[in-house]
């Protein structure tokens, strides 16, 4: 399984290289562009909503595609692109940052991949099936999933187990590498905040995707196989899949943003040139956020008719979280603290993460408090919540890696000048789509509704035109990322000044197997 | 920019925002305060907790922005080497907590009474469906489907502008009447699958599920319309199903009881007289149009691809009167056609069959009178 | 490397072992759903069997006001309704109160009734001895029939208690998906 290459073998050429690689940088790279394709995809699809939200009345779709347009938006960002993104940042650097020469298991990762492309074409070929895509929304409540689901719903079903299961060998792959193949003296707490921070959301991918999968399944089988899980006529109860769904869906959305929080800890540090302030705390507050995220996921569920008694519990459990993340951002502007900041691209959309993801941060506190859930709750200001953290918080930070570790992967420094344009195109217009989305929300406009009152046109109308120039922003960063790879300004070994980490004690292109033989860390 | 400059910028921004507060509500940008006590608590704690997030927000990114001016390398600044400081971690973990205590107990109070229905004096039972709601007093006999008004459906069909159509989605045609000061329990349900009753003035919103009970409560203040919406997905519809509650005085709803009581009996005398085919077509049109339409469209097109078959040229339409009948009494088993004997009335029923039979080029001529539905009941 | 490869393997499949078990743990879900729903009475769901009465002291000081609801699904056309529309009632006596269905149409169907008690906590002490939604309904066409529930609501219903609903939503068990 781990047969010594010599070195200046490199790559092997040809086609047949991306799909029997075992090497967790061409893994990595596979997972990084399979995941902008579904960023493209997804964001087409966000364009289609947006426009025909730009004006009330129905203008370009009819209703049915509109609801399949925003499920299919849903499930292409969450399963194709943010998880897979993340996947393949992990996948390229913890080997790197461990100094370890590969992943645990190279051949499962190659099948971890290559599942992707297959469950995304299912997924995507879901809108040219009979009766259409799915339409019930990523979160696919029973019953109008199970009892009046088009035909497409078997398929999605399929590429559901599939991602999951992808998922599933990618967390077990990622933990077997952190837990043995670390060099010698990188003791647990000498690792690098990224690395702590996958470890712990690979445990969470391991404890609940399988549970979606269970809920996928008895989707399945109510619908074909004369179940009644969630069929009230059959005894049973369509609040039970909205427990199971969000029991996987609360820690999903903590899978999604505790990587982040890793990338961001080791990019302020770097352009503060300064250590990250309080590396325990925020290795026990990460790992406080993941325990949290089990025992609050009714909080989706406040309207449903739940008992004093839960609603209370899962009211101050969800609060509570906003305790160790509050920690997290204390941490990070302590770090900037009297340091020296220099803001090249990848300190630009750190910061940007911070300060946005905690706005989000706040509107989540406000949904957590219950009674108040009751106006907020299904209307555009979840909407505006989640798409904060989501996209200014999980996306951002991709985004901020790439420019980051870009020139180790290539050799290459990005043009910070195109680079800047970018950023700047972005952070406006991704404030000028979803901020007017809280106030949207606030003044009554629903979620999921492909037309709406007059009174909610203004902001609409914003939020679409923030929605086309974002969008139009990120082919920008397509051919920022063609640029670099193709040339640019030679980067050195350390390629910023003065970084922490393994990964910058190898050359820039990080040569195509490292650590064959396991550094000294001291 | 020097610190004095940026601390009057951020001065000046955080005294907009505290004077935007009660300006806000009218923009439009903010929650309603609604017209209920409890609601106007859901509101204070709203902003309460907005505040805390406001206040926090300023120092947070005060922080932030005035490190971002001042620990610049482009200054001169050298890195300071601290990295930790455990009175700081204490610190920042406690007053948040406390915070957050600060917080849940008005939410706890607050939800409390949210919860508490008992003791009403009046019980509506709210029934979702795809796509209108049904609205049943449960201590009197009155009950009605509230369907999506006629001009903003017409929007949908192309005949009309939605700027033409006032409160234009948010109209019905039966509203919800029920009277002011009194404590209403609205015990909720649905049909088919899962939707959301939600009126923001009355700051009510429960989930409405097939087979199971859900039960909130309202005491409204003011007489007035209050309009809201569906707020859970719940098809290709889900955003053409509002919700209108007409809160009157007193005097007002007892007047309005007695108004559908006696038009009840007028509709149950109806449907012993003998009904024109003139008569049966322009009721059967506007049955056909609130009930009807929604799947097998306007013109009686329907949309196959979703298994929604056409009437227009149909076997059933087109076939034995008595099987046509059969087919909206009971439904077909195994499709999404429901059995609309209990809903519709013996007149409402003759006539829609009678309008399926005689529109869009049909042409059979044959008609039903309400006492043929009875009869076959 | 060897070693690594076998340490990689034996981790690498408790982990498996793991997530099997959560797979596990999620059809495990149903059950202790249905569980702690019993224990708790959160979700309103009343037993769909007969309860065994224990003899109880019947709470002449507290007066509980029980409102019967009906409701019909679409695909079922038939009437239902409550003969009754509340009934006050003391903890820990029987009660009894009457439905009625009746089949407006000109074909034979089945229809099974589910119950939902609000509030959630109220569930927990409400015990039926005889009740139609124990099994399913017949009804030929035209046929009307009157369908009594025994109840009792057990002393131990929690003092801030005092309305309760008790609700039956009846479906088409023909056309039973």
């Amino acid at each position: 399984m781990s047969e010594a290459h010599d070195d200046h073998h490199g790559a092997p050429k040809g086609i047949g290289r991306w799909f029997f690689t075992t090497n967790h940088k061409d893994i990595g790279t596979l997972y990084l562009w399979f995941s902008f394709a579904m960023l493209m995809i997804g964001g087409a699809m966000a364009m289609v909503i947006r426009a025909e939200l730009f004006q009330p009345g129905l203008q370009l779709v009819d209703p049915n595609f509109f609801n399949s347009m925003t499920t299919m938006h849903g499930l292409i960002m969450v399963f194709g692109a943010i998880m897979p993104a993340f996947v393949g940042l992990a996948n390229w650097l913890i080997p790197m940052m461990i100094g370890a020469p590969d992943m645990a298991m190279p051949r499962m990762n190659n099948w971890s991949f290559w599942i992707l492309p297959f469950a995304g074409t299912m997924l995507v070929g879901t809108l040219f099936m009979e009766g259409g895509a799915p339409n019930f929304g990523w979160t696919f409540y029973a019953p109008l999933s199970t009892t009046y689901g088009p035909a497409s719903t078997e398929f999605f079903i399929f590429a559901v187990h599939l991602l999951g299961f992808s998922s599933i060998m990618g967390s077990i792959n990622i933990i077997a590498t952190i837990l043995n193949m670390r060099a010698p003296g990188m003791t647990l707490m000498k690792m690098p905040l990224f690395v702590w921070t996958w470890l712990i959301t690979a445990f969470l991918l391991i404890a609940v995707m399988p549970v979606l999968a269970g809920a996928v399944t008895m989707m399945l089988t109510d619908r074909n196989f004369g179940t009644s899980f969630f069929n009230a006529a059959g005894g049973g109860d369509p609040v039970l899949f909205q427990h199971v769904f969000w029991f996987f869906g609360h820690p999903e959305v903590y899978i999604m943003i505790l990587p982040a929080f890793g990338i961001v800890s080791q990019i302020i540090p770097t352009f503060s040139r300064k250590k990250l302030f309080g590396y325990s705390s925020m290795v026990y507050a990460t790992a406080s956020i993941a325990i949290l995220s089990f025992v609050v996921w009714a909080h989706h569920m406040y309207t449903v008719g739940m008992p004093v008694a839960a609603e209370l519990f899962f009211m101050y459990a969800t609060v509570l979280i906003s305790v160790p993340t509050g920690v997290k951002v204390f941490n990070w502007i302590c770090t900037m603290w009297r340091g020296s900041m220099t803001f090249e691209s990848p300190m630009m959309w750190a910061l940007a993460f911070v300060i946005l993801f905690t706005l989000g941060g706040f509107t989540g506190l406000m949904l957590g408090v219950t009674p108040v859930d009751t106006q907020y709750h299904d209307t555009y200001f979840v909407v505006a919540h989640f798409h904060y953290v989501l996209v200014t918080g999980a996306l951002f930070a991709i985004i901020a890696a790439v420019y980051y570790w870009l020139p180790k992967w290539t050799g290459n420094m990005v043009d910070e000048k195109l680079a800047a344009w970018h950023f700047w195109l972005s952070i406006i217009s991704v404030n000028v789509l979803f901020f007017p989305m809280h106030f949207l929300g606030l003044a009554g406009m629903p979620r999921r509704i492909p037309d709406y009152a007059l009174q909610f046109t203004e902001f609409n109308q914003i939020a679409s035109i923030g929605g086309f120039v974002f969008g139009l922003s990120q082919l920008l960063f397509f051919y920022i990322l063609v640029k670099t790879i193709k040339g640019g300004e030679k980067a050195t070994d350390k390629v910023w000044d003065e970084p922490e980490g393994l990964e910058w004690t190898i050359p820039s292109p990080a040569p195509y197997h490292t650590f064959a033989t396991a550094p000294e860390v001291k | 920019m020097s610190l004095t400059r940026l601390g009057k910028t951020m001065t000046l921004g955080a005294g907009a925002l505290l004077w935007n507060a009660s300006a806000l509500a009218d923009w439009n940008l903010n929650m309603t305060e609604s017209v209920t006590d409890l609601g106007k608590e859901i509101f204070d704690l709203h902003t309460l907790v907005m505040w805390i997030c406001v206040v926090i927000g300023v120092i947070v990114y005060g922080l932030i922005a005035t490190s971002l001016v001042l620990h610049r390398k482009s200054n001169g600044q050298k890195p300071a080497t601290f990295h930790e400081n455990t009175t700081l971690e204490i610190l920042w973990t406690v007053i948040p907590f406390v915070i957050l205590v600060a917080i849940a107990i008005p939410a706890t109070s607050t939800l409390l009474k949210l919860e508490d229905s008992s003791e009403s004096d009046l019980s509506i039972k709210i029934t979702g469906y795809q796509w209108k709601w049904k609205y049943d007093y449960l201590d009197s006999d009155i009950s009605y489907f509230s369907n999506l008004a006629a001009d903003s459906r017409a929007v949908r069909e192309g005949k009309k502008a939605p700027e033409d159509v006032e409160h234009y989605l948010l109209d019905v045609d039966k509203p919800l009447v029920v009277p002011v000061g009194k404590k209403i329990q609205f015990l909720i349900t649905a049909n088919d699958v899962i939707h959301s009753w939600w009126v923001p003035d009355l700051a009510v919103k429960q989930d409405a599920i097939p087979g199971f009970i859900n039960d909130t409560w309202a005491i409204i203040k003011e007489p007035g319309t209050y309009r809201g919406q569906c707020a859970e997905l719940c098809g290709k519809d889900h955003g053409y199903m509002p919700i209108v509650v007409v809160a009157k005085t007193a005097e007002d709803y007892a007047a309005w009881v007695a108004e559908q009581k006696s038009a009840q009996a007028a509709a149950v005398a109806s449907a012993d007289k003998t009904w024109s085919l003139d008569e049966l077509m322009v009721k059967g049109k506007e049955v056909y149009d609130t009930s009807c339409a929604a799947c097998h469209m306007a013109e009686g097109q329907g949309m196959p691809a979703a298994g929604f078959p056409a009437l227009a040229g149909s076997a059933v339409a087109k076939g034995p009167i008595a099987n046509h009948l059969k087919v909206v009494m009971e439904g077909a088993s195994g499709t999404a056609m429901q059995a609309f004997a209990a809903q519709l009335s013996d007149v409402e029923m003759a006539a829609v069959v009678t309008y399926e039979r005689n529109a869009w080029g049909n042409n059979m001529g044959d008609s039903l009178q309400p006492s043929d539905v009875k009869a076959a009941r | 490397m060897n070693d690594i490869d076998k340490k990689n393997m034996k981790l690498a499949k408790k982990l498996a072992f793991v997530a099997l078990g959560m797979f596990g743990f999620g059809f495990a879900l149903v059950p202790l759903y249905d569980v702690f729903c019993d224990i708790t009475g959160l979700n309103g769901k009343t037993s769909n069997s007969v309860a065994t009465i224990q003899p109880m002291e019947v709470n002449k000081d507290r007066l509980i006001t029980v409102r019967f609801v009906a409701t019909v699904n679409s695909d079922l056309p038939w009437k239902f309704e409550p003969l009754q529309k509340t009934m006050r009632v003391h903890p820990g006596e029987i009660n009894q109160v009457s439905y009625v269905a009746k089949n407006i149409t000109s074909t034979d169907t089945n229809g099974q009734a589910v119950p939902s008690v609000s509030p959630g906590q109220a569930a927990l002490f409400f015990d039926k001895t005889e009740c139609f939604c124990f099994s399913k309904q017949l009804l030929k066409a035209g046929q009307e029939k009157e369908m009594p529930v025994h109840f009792v609501i057990r002393p131990g219903l929690p003092e801030d208690i005092s309305n309760v609903v008790l609700s039956y939503t009846f479906f088409n068990s023909d056309s039973a998906t």
